[in-house]
């Protein structure tokens, strides 16, 4: 930032400066910092919410990593998404973005059809395709036999199937990454489209040594929103799971469907919060790698530290 | 095509004749716009057939299967008007929990308005000591999921007595929202300072500048925070399923999650709860789409 300015003004400025950001440092402290702390201190104890809490040291970590099952179970379901969904998030976000981008008659109306899954909720979107995915007459499979696959997946009531229906269902809302990517692909000049015509480029050379560095910043925000929105599957978890007509056990039993279960169904807060430290740690792990790695494949326009 | 091509020839210059590569130049680019069209169809296809098959068995009476051997994704010859009302006010009560929703959402449009924009405005026209070290501090709480903290909150909310009220689910919105706060800082930003500096030297301060001049001109961008704000209060499940504990409390997002893990769902009464439930979403989605999908696009994402 620019240099202190003395004097009666600058100090006035910076006295309203805090007056302004007031909320925000109350919020901090009592919504962030208190309970961050707090959290530290019960995920080293036994606590259930009637009887004081009970200092157990490390006990609920080491449960978590060699006696609970089901916390693996999570990590894996977890990871399972995360490998299907984003990859497959990111592609498909992007071509449809490209589709969206032509400039042809009618492409607003199809804009609007395409973002409107965007704009329901994962409660309303789960209800609908826990209907259409019924392995035995929904619709989804009716099409598929209509198609002449006599054996169509059971998708939520398999376990195999259960994780790709969720990561189906997401795909149906991919039009809200789109709209992100259309808004870099709007950003990028027609100035470097003509310069590569010029030049010869095809349109593959052009998606690739134009279109694609442009975008990158884009794709490295939804690449990590992506990532660590894998740890929150939870409405289309919490619906799907419980609408299956049979019972599917535990695949779909994501990351913050077990901390939810131990925390309000089994009333284990301290073993929650230990819960929760490790979706904390996940995060930033996620968020660190990826700011450390990006700076080969990410090309910036402008020099971020300039701006200011 | 040929009809088309041929007054082209005649009056192209001599020295750009290669009729041939022309004429595949030109079916290239038709069968090019045909595969895009058909593509742009398939997609709208992927999203528009389900919604229809969800209107068709709202549609349906009790007695009237919804799975049909072939999907209907067309209203059928079925249409049962009744069922939305059933689902409102006579066998769920789900226009209780719009209300409720409602409520809700409210209250935290008018928290988000009045905290991030003052928040918003301190970060990107105010300078202060240590703007940079929190402004970082916003970015990553902007980025660590709030889950995480989810169960710590709870107790203190627990410890407060707020447990059964709607107060969890509203006062936060009260202190910012890190999303909101980084959106109106992009876009404050945008607004030329030489209108500060005028004003400073007429003698208005931080306040002044801020309620007669950048607030006026903020109006688009609080708008998107208000719809995004709407939206995600009226479609958040896991806040009120932690906090609430009675049906007469309870909010659209758990009516509904709650019919499907029923017994025996009554699908055709699920199906209508849900359109009547999408409905306001919907209905401010093609009103304000434009803004919207513009606000996104004008934030960006650098810097």
């Amino acid at each position: 930032m620019g240099r202190p300015r003395k004097g009666l003004m600058a100090r006035k400025e910076q006295r309203a400066a805090y007056l302004f950001l007031s909320p925000w440092l109350f919020g901090l402290a009592a919504l962030w910092l208190i309970p961050i702390i707090a959290s530290i201190w019960l995920s080293l104890t036994e606590y259930n919410i009637i009887t004081p809490p009970e200092f157990i040291g490390l006990e609920n970590y080491r449960e978590m990593l060699f006696e609970d099952r089901t916390f693996w179970v999570s990590i894996r379901v977890t990871l399972k998404f995360m490998v299907l969904s984003v990859p497959l998030y990111l592609v498909f976000g992007l071509l449809l973005s490209l589709l969206l981008n032509l400039k042809i008659r009618g492409i607003n109306l199809f804009r609007t059809i395409m973002f409107l899954p965007s704009v329901l909720s994962g409660v309303a979107v789960a209800v609908l395709w826990v209907a259409l995915l019924n392995p035995d007459v929904g619709a989804v499979n009716s099409v598929l036999r209509g198609l002449g696959i006599d054996d169509p997946p059971r998708w939520l009531d398999s376990p195999t199937w259960a994780v790709p229906s969720v990561v189906l269902v997401g795909l149906w809302g991919i039009g809200g990454g789109a709209i992100i990517y259309l808004s870099g692909l709007q950003n990028i000049s027609a100035q470097l489209y003509e310069a590569a015509l010029l030049d010869g480029a095809g349109p593959w050379q052009r998606f690739r040594y134009v279109t694609l560095p442009m975008i990158s910043p884009t794709l490295l925000f939804v690449l990590i929103t992506g990532l660590i929105d894998a740890f929150q599957v939870f409405d289309l978890a919490y619906v799907l799971s419980r609408g299956g007509t049979q019972g599917i056990g535990d695949s779909l039993q994501f990351y913050l469907i077990n901390l939810w279960n131990e925390a309000f169904q089994n009333g284990r807060y301290g073993y929650a919060s230990a819960l929760s430290w490790v979706l904390v740690l996940a995060a930033a792990a996620v968020i660190l790698v990826i700011f450390r790695t990006s700076g080969r494949w990410v090309y910036y326009e402008y020099d971020p530290e300039r701006e200011r | 095509m040929k009809t088309v091509e041929a007054p082209e020839r005649v009056q192209a210059p001599p020295e750009i004749a290669p009729q041939p590569s022309v004429l595949r130049y030109r079916a290239r680019r038709v069968s090019h716009k045909v595969l895009m069209y058909a593509l742009l169809l398939g997609v709208c296809g992927f999203i528009l057939l389900p919604v229809g098959w969800m209107f068709t068995a709202a549609l349906k009476p009790d007695l009237e299967p919804i799975f049909t051997p072939t999907p209907e994704w067309f209203p059928s010859e079925f249409w049962a008007w009744e069922n939305f009302r059933r689902v409102l006010t006579d066998v769920m009560p789900f226009l209780r929990y719009m209300i409720n929703t409602t409520i809700i959402v409210v209250a935290n449009i008018i928290g988000v308005l009045i905290s991030c924009s003052l928040v918003g405005f301190a970060f990107a026209r105010l300078r202060f000591r240590g703007s940079k070290v929190l402004f970082y501090i916003l970015i990553v709480t902007m980025l660590i999921p709030w889950q995480a903290l989810m169960v710590p909150q709870f107790l203190m909310f627990v410890k407060l007595g707020w447990y059964g009220t709607y107060l969890p689910l509203i006062v936060p919105s009260f202190t910012g929202t890190a999303f909101f706060i980084f959106l109106i800082r992009q876009y404050m930003r945008t607004i030329p300072k030489d209108l500060d500096d005028a004003a400073r030297v007429d003698g208005l301060n931080a306040w002044q500048i801020f309620w007669r001049i950048i607030l006026p001109l903020s109006t688009p961008v609080l708008t998107v925070c208000a719809v995004f704000t709407f939206l995600w209060n009226w479609n958040n499940l896991l806040g009120p399923l932690i906090y609430l504990d009675s049906d007469e409390k309870f909010t659209v997002a758990i009516g509904l999650a709650n019919m499907v893990t029923l017994a025996d769902t009554p699908w055709n009464l699920a199906m209508a709860a849900n359109l009547v439930s999408i409905l306001p979403c919907v209905i401010v989605y093609f009103f304000i789409q434009k803004k919207l999908i513009g606000g996104i696009a004008s934030v960006g994402l650098k810097g």
